[in-house]
Formats: C-alpha cells, structure tokens, sequence
C-alpha cells in the first residue's frame, strides 16, 4: 500500500542511502496508526453517534436508541427552530461581511506597507488572542458596552449618549469581531503578500487608479485565501454561543444557545442533535460552496 | 507623493485602531481586576486586591487550577506526541488514503465547539467515560492534535532530508535515526506544539463545561461565575488565566525564534 518516499529527493547521481529494511513495516505503523485510532475512537465515532442520536427517543427522561423520525418531525415544524435558524445564519452573514471589510486595510497594510519586522510583530499580536480566554474577553467586552459602562463614559464626557449597546446585534456582532478578526487579518495579510507584486506595478503603471487596482487586480489575485477566510469567520461566528448569549441577549436564541439550553435544561439530547446536524449540514454546504468557489477557474 | 504620505499615516492609524479593538478587552479586564468597583466604569474607583484575594481563599478555584494543570499538561503530551507521528508520516511517506489521513487529522478545529461537545457527551456517556477528567484530557487531544502536526510539519520541511539517510548510511536503525535525528531537529517545534497546545486546553470552555461533570476547570468555573452576575472575581481569575496562556504563547514563539537565529548564524 505505501512506499517509503522523501519529498526531497537526492539527485539519482547520489548513491543511494541504504535504508534500513528490518522491521520497517512496525515503524511505519508505529507513526501511522495512533492517529487514525485516535481521531477513529474519539472525534468519527462521536459525530456518527450524534448523527445516531438524533433518531434515538426519550422516555421517562431515559434516552433509549431507537430509529425514528420523532425528534426530526417535532424539530422541524416548530417555528422558533426556524426563526433561530434564520437568525444565526442572518447574523453569521453580517459578521462575515463587517469582519472581512474591517480586515481589509488593517490585512493591506500589513502585507504592502511595513517592513517585514513590523509585519511579524503585528501577526506575533494577532497570534496572541487566539490563545487567550475568549470567555473573559466577552465578559469585558459586557462590562465595556453596558449602559454605565467605559464607552458609554466615555461618550458621555461630549455629551453624547447613553446607548443601548448589550443585548442588541451590535452587541452580538463586537463578540463575533473579538473571536474573528484577528484570525481573518491574518488570512488576509498572507494571501495578500503571497500576490505577484509585478502585476499591482503594472497596473499601477498603465494608469489603473488605486481603487480599481484593488477591485481588478489585487482581490482577484487574493481571491482564495480570502474566501478561506470569509468561510471560517463564517464557521466561527455561526458555531459561538456565547456572544450572541452574553452581548445579543438571546432573544430569540441562535442556533448553538437552542443546544445549550436543550442539553442543560434536561434529557432532550436528541433533539439538540437535531440542531447539531443540521448546522453540521448548513456548514458543509457553505464550506464546499466557498472551496469551489475559491477554485473555479475565473471566466471572462 | 503628499497624498500618498497623508494614506500611508491614515492606514497606520487604522491598523493601531484595529488592535486597541482586538487588545482592549485583555487590557480592560487587568485593569478592572484590581478595581474596587463592583461594576467598573470611567472615572475608575481605588486600587484594590480583594478580588484577588476573594478568589485565593476560594476552594473550588483552587480545585480547578489543579484540574486545568493536570488537563493541559496531559493534552498537550498526548497532542505534541499525536502530532509528531503524523507530520513525520506525512513528511516521509506517500500512500494511497493520505488525503483521508491528513483530513481526519486536520478537521477537528472547523466543527464548531458546540457540536463537538454535544458529540462528546453523548459519545463519552455511552462508552462509560462520562464526567471524568481522562473525558476532558481525551477531548482536548482531538481538538489541538492539528495545531501540533501543524508546528511540527512546518519545522520537518524545513530539514535536509538526507541528514536522516545519512544516519541510516553509518548503520542507525530507523527507530535510532529518528530518536537521534529527526527528535532534536524538531524539538524547537515540539516545545512550542507542547505550549500551544496547552494553552488552547487550558482556555476550552465549551467541550469542557458539557462533559466535565463534576472536575470543573477553570473556564468552566469563570462560565459559571459569569452566568450567575457581574462579578468582578472573573477579572482576577481572568488575568491569572491571561498571564498563563500569555507566557505560553511567548514561550513557543522564543524557542522557534531563537533557534531559527542560532541556525542562520550557524550556516553563515
């Protein structure tokens, strides 16, 4: 099934490197194989167990595996599954346009406007939240946007305010911006820097405005790695309970707040698997529809 | 020129802005940590250390430091390990399902938090490992083993690979090879891989709050303390788990930095 290959090989001048034959195949697998077990045992089987338990039935709060389509039927004629279903793609679209248009320039400027030390210290920054609580960021971010909080302070020194900033969609868009921007600026900075210099020149050079430079040349050229990253803040965005929780007020729920809830209030897991397939449905369709659209070849 | 000039400052001041935004809330949340104000605004109220000090006489917080050490410190064991056998297979081999393999390994981070932990409940509860600490360590391990194949792959391309030949040439087996070759040249990337990886378990809250039962770790208990009301004890549990996930991220970035200069001044 496999052959021992170095990506980089050696000119066929080179005498070749006698490779050790004894007991190779136990070596190969010893690396192989821990994984596939691992993700096998503890990340396929619990998905396929999800999709499983969305058919399983609940009786005298006591889950029994079962096949039908009760949960599914129950679910899917409700119609505050449907507004949260609306609601949660509603408000992952928008995030993912403010996030990509707020990424832009700060992602231009890094990948054409500073030196390669600045860069590197700016995504040595952008690194660093996405390694730190984004729970505590949250609850700053409530205490920050309340009604007697800084900003409002703050706007209050001109004469400004107060506005009502928690429990709104704003609210729900600044939690969704603290868990994505920094990873879209990033994507965006890398898929910028990667484009062929020559080509914004000579646009540049044949008299192509700045503004449409960007429109036909530089987005174009960026155009994978952009859709990459309009696809996780995407993901993310749709996948977080706890801004639209903490900051959009929950009122209706968003899809990830109808699992907790569901899961919390009692047995009903079921029927939280219901939702958890579905967004696993909705995510796969955007995701393929976004790599497709990343890859097809451009026409005209 | 003089435009261009007024641009360049106005995309500089743009991109200072975008990471006040990204930093505001970290910087925020020290501040208020030692703030006496139950609910902190502007103008500021007195320095103060009682949060800090609520926090240091309570036991269940104490309970679940120790959980989260003993949690990220296993995971990122298992996930550095998870990780480093499979950039090398990935780096040396070539076999027909290899797409499959790298996707089984790469894709954990696109499902969303949530499913996964409804997932892992329903999973972990059916095979008998409900509400255990071993549930949270086995969860965690899935979730960061990509960021550690990630690291360590990045450092395995960039070795000459007929330093490993050479090694087979004077007669090392290949489990020899790999310990006294392959292991040193990666072991930058994999103290880095150990601290990311730590540090990502040590902030999970989600999967963590679904399947820890009864060993909360410390996000779960700030989930807790944040859904009950304002209370400025998660500005002090927070600065604590800040600093920690901090000096890991620094840590990781040194130790990959410092070796790739020691290296340049080495060749040149």
């Amino acid at each position: 099934m496999s052959v021992s290959n170095h990506p980089t090989k050696t000119p066929s001048s080179d005498p070749k490197p006698v490779r050790p034959r004894q007991r190779s195949d136990l070596f190969q697998q010893a690396l192989r194989l821990p994984i596939v077990i691992w993700q096998g045992l503890f990340f396929i089987a619990p998905l396929f167990f999800l999709v499983a338990m969305s058919f399983f039935i609940v009786r005298n709060y006591r889950m029994t595996e079962a096949f039908e389509m009760k949960n599914w039927l129950k679910m899917m004629s409700r119609d505050y599954f449907w507004d949260s279903y609306g609601l949660t793609i509603g408000l992952a679209t928008l995030a993912t346009l403010v996030v990509m248009t707020v990424a832009f320039p700060a992602a231009y400027t890094l990948a054409f406007r500073v030196s390669d030390t600045t860069r590197r210290w700016a995504i040595f920054l952008l690194i660093i939240p996405f390694f730190t609580s984004y729970l505590v960021r949250i609850f700053s971010w409530y205490v920050i946007l309340a009604e007697s909080g800084v900003i409002n302070a703050m706007l209050g020194y001109i004469g400004l305010g107060p506005y009502v900033m928690l429990n709104t969609k704003f609210g729900t868009i600044i939690g969704y911006m603290t868990l994505t921007l920094p990873l879209v600026i990033i994507l965006q900075t890398f898929s910028l820097a990667n484009i062929d210099r020559r080509l914004v020149e000579a646009a540049h050079n044949l008299g192509c405005r700045p503004w449409r430079t960007i429109i036909r040349v530089v987005l174009p050229l960026a155009k994978t790695g952009f859709i990459i990253a309009a696809v996780f803040c995407f993901i993310l965005s749709f996948g977080d309970f706890v801004s639209p929780y903490y900051l959009g007020g929950s009122k209706p729920p968003t899809l990830p707040i109808l699992i907790v809830d569901t899961v919390k209030s009692g047995q009903q897991w079921p029927r939280a698997a219901v939702v958890a397939v579905v967004m696993m449905v909705t995510l796969f369709i955007v995701a393929f529809g976004g790599i497709a659209a990343a890859y097809r070849r451009r026409t005209a | 020129m003089n435009s261009d000039r007024v641009l360049k400052w106005f995309l500089y001041g743009y991109l200072a802005l975008v990471l006040v935004f990204i930093f505001a809330p970290i910087v925020f949340s020290i501040i208020f940590s030692f703030n006496s104000d139950r609910f902190p605004t502007i103008p500021l109220g007195s320095f103060t250390l009682k949060w800090y000090e609520t926090i240091w006489q309570d036991p269940d917080v104490w309970e679940a430091a120790r959980t989260s050490l003993i949690v990220s410190f296993s995971v990122a064991t298992i996930a550095t390990f998870l990780g480093f056998a499979t950039a090398y297979t990935d780096y040396r081999y070539r076999f027909k399902l290899k797409p499959l393999y790298l996707a089984l390994i790469l894709l954990p981070p696109t499902i969303p938090l949530i499913i996964m932990a409804l997932a892992m409940l329903a999973w972990f509860a059916k095979i008998g490992l409900a509400g255990k600490v071993i549930s949270i360590i086995i969860a965690h391990s899935v979730l960061t083993a990509p960021f550690a194949m990630a690291i360590i792959r990045l450092r395995l391309s960039q070795m000459d690979a007929s330093l490993e030949a050479a090694a087979w040439n004077l007669g090392a087996d290949q489990w020899r090879a790999l310990r006294r070759v392959i292991v040193p040249f990666c072991r930058p990337a994999i103290i880095s891989s150990f601290c990311l990886t730590a540090a990502v378990s040590f902030d999970e809250f989600a999967i963590a709050w679904f399947i820890s039962g009864l060993n909360k770790t410390i996000p779960v208990i700030i989930l807790e303390i944040v859904t009950g009301n304002i209370d400025p004890q998660v500005n002090a549990i927070g600065s604590f788990v800040f600093l920690t996930s901090i000096t890991l991220v620094v840590i990781a970035q040194v130790v990959l930095m410092t070796r790739d200069k020691k290296e340049k001044v080495h060749h040149g």
